[in-house]
């Protein structure tokens, strides 16, 4: 199993918004031993969705220059329980972004109700944890385009978004030796 | 421009959410990091909510003095100088620095923050 808890992007605006979808399917292991007998899922991985959707926004407005990771949820409102065949919408909205972090305000729907509200705090790594390499550059751009970000993805001057170079090199690079 | 007591109430509320810290916790006196327990990335959180409350803009060296700090010319051996002491009264007036300076270590200026301290900065701020 991939730690990937959004499916795809239906918006993405550079520095500005996102919206993903994550479909809840029961073929998932985490809901059956959450819970057991009763299929739901976690709080804590629908926080998940939306600091995986709220995390490329923010990494995104610098290119990914930078390793961006989740600080703090400052706040996560559940007002209903997440089952399998729900369709989750995660609309992530920058409030913030600053050289040392940024903030997200998020809502969660499902079949346009309000289910979640959940803020979040991201930190760009600095110093000796700024070294570590999170991914590598190949397969994320892999993980991006999956996700739809390229394809739905626009800079707030409503220009398609276009992959920082050292991805596309990575990429030339892999495509050369598959 | 809100009053002395209106900001402390707006700062206090801010303090409580972002630290989750008890009401009565939040004094004038207490200190961000010893007391209330609020750490680097708390501060990005504040900051915002600040700025979002108050109508103000919060550069970041006005509240965090990396610059001093960490330059030679204001710190040897780990404490700050004269010449630093002098820097940071004059970037933040609204600490008071009379115990610090006599022992000022680089690795305790963190702490010295009170939340009357931040009141009295937004206060400056929103005049």
């Amino acid at each position: 199993m991939r730690w990937y808890w959004i499916d795809r992007f239906e918006e993405f605006v550079s520095g500005t918004r996102a919206v993903s979808v994550k479909n809840v399917s029961l073929a998932e292991e985490h809901l059956h031993g959450y819970w057991p007998g009763f299929q739901v899922m976690p709080n804590s991985l629908i926080i998940e969705g939306m600091a995986q959707t709220g995390g490329l926004l923010v990494g995104e407005k610098n290119q990914f220059s930078e390793s961006v990771v989740l600080a703090k949820v400052s706040k996560a409102i559940f007002l209903d329980v997440v089952v399998p065949g729900d369709s989750l919408r995660y609309t992530a909205t920058v409030a913030d972004i600053r050289e040392d972090g940024g903030i997200i305000l998020g809502e969660v729907h499902r079949d346009g109700k309000l289910i979640a509200q959940i803020n979040l705090v991201f930190a760009c790594l600095r110093g000796e944890l700024s070294e570590i390499e999170q991914f590598y550059p190949e397969e994320f751009i892999c993980m991006l385009r999956g996700l739809d970000m390229y394809r739905v993805g626009v800079t707030p001057e409503g220009e398609p978004m276009v992959p920082p170079q050292f991805m596309l090199d990575a990429e030339a690079v892999m495509d050369q030796t598959s | 421009m809100p009053t002395s007591d209106e900001i402390f109430d707006s700062v206090k509320e801010i303090l409580i959410e972002a630290l989750a810290c008890d009401d009565d916790e939040v004094t004038t006196g207490a200190t961000l990091v010893g007391d209330l327990g609020a750490e680097s990335i708390d501060f990005l959180d504040i900051v915002f909510n600040l700025e979002q409350n108050f109508s103000i803009e919060i550069p970041r060296s006005e509240l965090f003095p990396e610059d001093i700090l960490t330059n030679d010319e204001f710190v040897a051996d780990g404490n700050v100088t004269e010449a630093g002491l002098a820097a940071l009264g004059e970037r933040m007036p609204f600490i008071d620095l009379s115990t610090f300076s006599g022992n000022p270590r680089v690795q305790d200026f963190g702490n010295l923050m009170t939340v009357g301290d931040l009141c009295k900065y937004i206060e400056g701020k929103a005049s």
